[in-house]
């Protein structure tokens, strides 16, 4: 298997409530990576996600950073999965910086009012990478969808975890705000981590993504560039639907089309 | 700039936080000056440290002091077991007494004392009272499930507070005692008159005990505000939390309730009057809660003390009186969320 790989999965198998809905799930995946777990609704991308970061329990065997996830204590799991859960809710109405704050939890920074140098630095860099530093004393309650999505996104950049996981990270979010994210979690990947990311907007998948996995009815059907893994057969299979390919400034465009 | 905000909102909660411990304190000394034998604050100061003539050391030391602790501890930890279960549910309409903990703690003390097989000055009273709020708070959060709205938790807890009443009214009807049935509704009321230290020593060490799970536990509360999921992604057991809080919980409503009788409605309306002043961060109220909890239960006290009366009123009728209302406001505030469906 690659040499470099930080994540690794085999045979990776979740069950919930009697239902199977992974199959057999093996992956091996780098740093420096943005990967795009795609697949129709229902087929265990969630699942997956969550899987990966301990979340549920799992058969199978997973590796991040050449350990065994599974010797891992929950403190050092959540230092080495920043996880983004769908829809980024909060529940009470506090300030921005309080909630990019608890990305510092796992590092034992449990009081937001009282950060240690390294942490308060950690916390602004993330606050500067999504452009939230004006909105750090705003109540979480008073912001836009699209500035409660950086909010959130600065929040797990702020665990400086190896490996991000995002469910749906653009979902509800404006095409400028699909973009600015998406762009985001591109330049976290440049910047070294493995970044996966569950999206059904396959032309951003296509465009921003180093790989693509699909995921069909809880098995793995493909996984490479985005090109191959999102091949015409492949869509058509999985998705049901034809694509609109070009290029455009030399990237590449796949626009769902029309049902086959 | 982000520095000058934090160090503004630092201050203005330590400034609460101090504003409150003057308050309780303020109250504490009231409370050992107001009854039958009116005496100044700095004569019941007096005689609390021995000065003073001997009743009115008897009166301060054996008769108003317990009942002062009592009602400062009490009141604490309704306050924190309200704050701690809106942290935990991530809803401001959490409460033990809304959840029936209290009551079944209640029915636990009451079963106790009718079946004779203890006195109301034993250990086996908080601890029944206690293992039946386990399991109040248990089942309720056991039917209520992971992600509960306000409807489904409100509902639970309306039905396990009917059980644990009907349960106890059953326990009342059977007893062959009628003066034992008389006692145990008056007591049911909720009071703090004429507790001894004993009954201070009966209830101190599950209050403590359980606020300091509870305080343990404030900064999970906070990873907790985004969600079960992302705090487990932090490093929360929440698995853990919440038998934490419901042990928490149990253990000081339990202890409360077995000497005081069932006080409500303090644990719901003390979190809800902190938030304006220290923010909505679950883990900072905890403490502005107990306190606040501490002053209005040492106020109502105070309170049945002073309003005219040819009978006792109780005081846990009080809080009643104030905190239902106070309810009823909150549900119309929250009324859209209510009735849009199980949120």
């Amino acid at each position: 298997m690659n040499e470099t790989a930080i994540l690794l999965a085999s045979s990776l198998s979740v069950s919930l409530g009697g239902r199977a809905v992974l199959h057999d799930v093996s992956l091996a995946l780098s740093s420096r990576h943005l990967v795009a777990l795609v697949g129709p609704n229902g087929a265990g991308k969630t699942t997956l996600l969550r899987a990966l970061a301990g979340l549920v329990p799992s058969r199978g065997t997973i590796e991040v950073g050449g350990d065994m996830l599974s010797s891992l204590t929950l403190q050092e799991r959540a230092r080495r999965f920043a996880y983004l859960p769908q829809g980024h809710q909060v529940h009470w109405p506090l300030p921005a910086k309080d909630i990019v704050a608890l990305g510092r939890y796992p590092h034992g920074a449990a009081d937001p009012a009282r950060l240690t140098e390294k942490d308060a630095a950690a916390v602004m860099q993330a606050m500067r990478a999504t452009d939230v530093v004006a909105l750090s004393d705003r109540r979480i309650t008073e912001l836009s969808g699209g500035e409660r999505s950086r909010v959130a996104l600065a929040r797990v950049l702020a665990v400086e975890a190896p490996v991000l996981l995002a469910d749906e990270p653009t979902a509800s979010l404006d095409p400028r705000y699909q973009i600015e994210v998406t762009t985001n979690l591109r330049a976290a990947a440049d910047r070294g981590m493995l970044v996966i990311v569950v999206t059904h907007d396959l032309g951003l998948a296509a465009r921003f993504a180093d790989t693509v996995l699909v995921l069909s009815e809880g098995r793995l059907v493909s996984q490479g560039p985005p090109q191959d893994a999102l091949s015409d057969k492949i869509v058509a299979d999985v998705f049901r639907v034809r694509t609109y390919r070009a290029d455009h400034e030399r990237e590449t465009v796949i626009v769902p089309w029309a049902e086959v | 700039m982000v520095t000058a905000d934090t160090n503004a909102a630092t201050r203005r909660r330590a400034m609460v936080l101090v504003a409150l411990i003057g308050l309780v304190g303020g109250l504490a000394v009231a409370s050992l000056g107001v009854g039958p034998v009116k005496l100044s604050p700095a004569t019941a100061i007096d005689a609390l440290f021995g000065g003073g003539s001997e009743v009115q050391r008897i009166i301060v030391q054996q008769i108003r002091l317990p009942r002062a602790i009592l009602g400062l501890g009490i009141g604490a930890i309704l306050g924190l077991s309200g704050a701690a279960l809106q942290g935990l549910l991530r809803n401001p309409l959490a409460s033990p007494s809304l959840f029936g903990a209290p009551q079944a703690a209640a029915f636990g003390a009451v079963l106790v004392i009718a079946l004779g097989w203890a006195d109301v000055r034993s250990f086996a009273l908080p601890s029944a009272a206690i293992v039946a709020a386990f399991a109040s708070v248990f089942v309720l959060l056991a039917i209520a499930g992971r992600n509960a709205g306000l409807l489904l938790l409100i509902l639970a807890g309306l039905a396990i507070s009917s059980l644990a009443g009907a349960a106890t009214s059953l326990t009342m009807n059977m007893s062959r005692n009628p003066f034992a049935a008389l006692e145990i509704a008056f007591w049911l009321l909720g009071s703090l008159e004429d507790r001894s230290f004993r009954h201070v020593m009966l209830a101190l060490p599950f209050i403590v005990v359980g606020a300091a799970i509870l305080l343990s536990q404030r900064h999970a509360f906070r990873a907790l505000s985004v969600g079960e999921e992302a705090a487990q992604s932090l490093g929360v057991d929440v698995g853990r939390l919440r038998l934490l809080v419901i042990l928490g919980v149990a253990l000081g409503v339990g202890g409360a309730v077995a000497v005081a009788g069932a006080i409500g409605f303090i644990g719901l309306v003390a979190p809800h009057l902190m938030r304006p002043l220290i923010g909505y961060d679950p883990g900072r109220l905890l403490v502005p809660s107990a306190l606040t909890g501490a002053a209005l239960l040492l106020a109502a006290d105070i309170a049945v003390r002073i309003i005219p009366s040819t009978t006792d009123i109780k005081v846990g009728v009080l809080t009643a009186l104030i905190g239902v209302p106070f309810f009823l406001y909150l549900i119309v505030r929250e009324r859209r969320a209510l009735s849009g469906g199980v949120a």
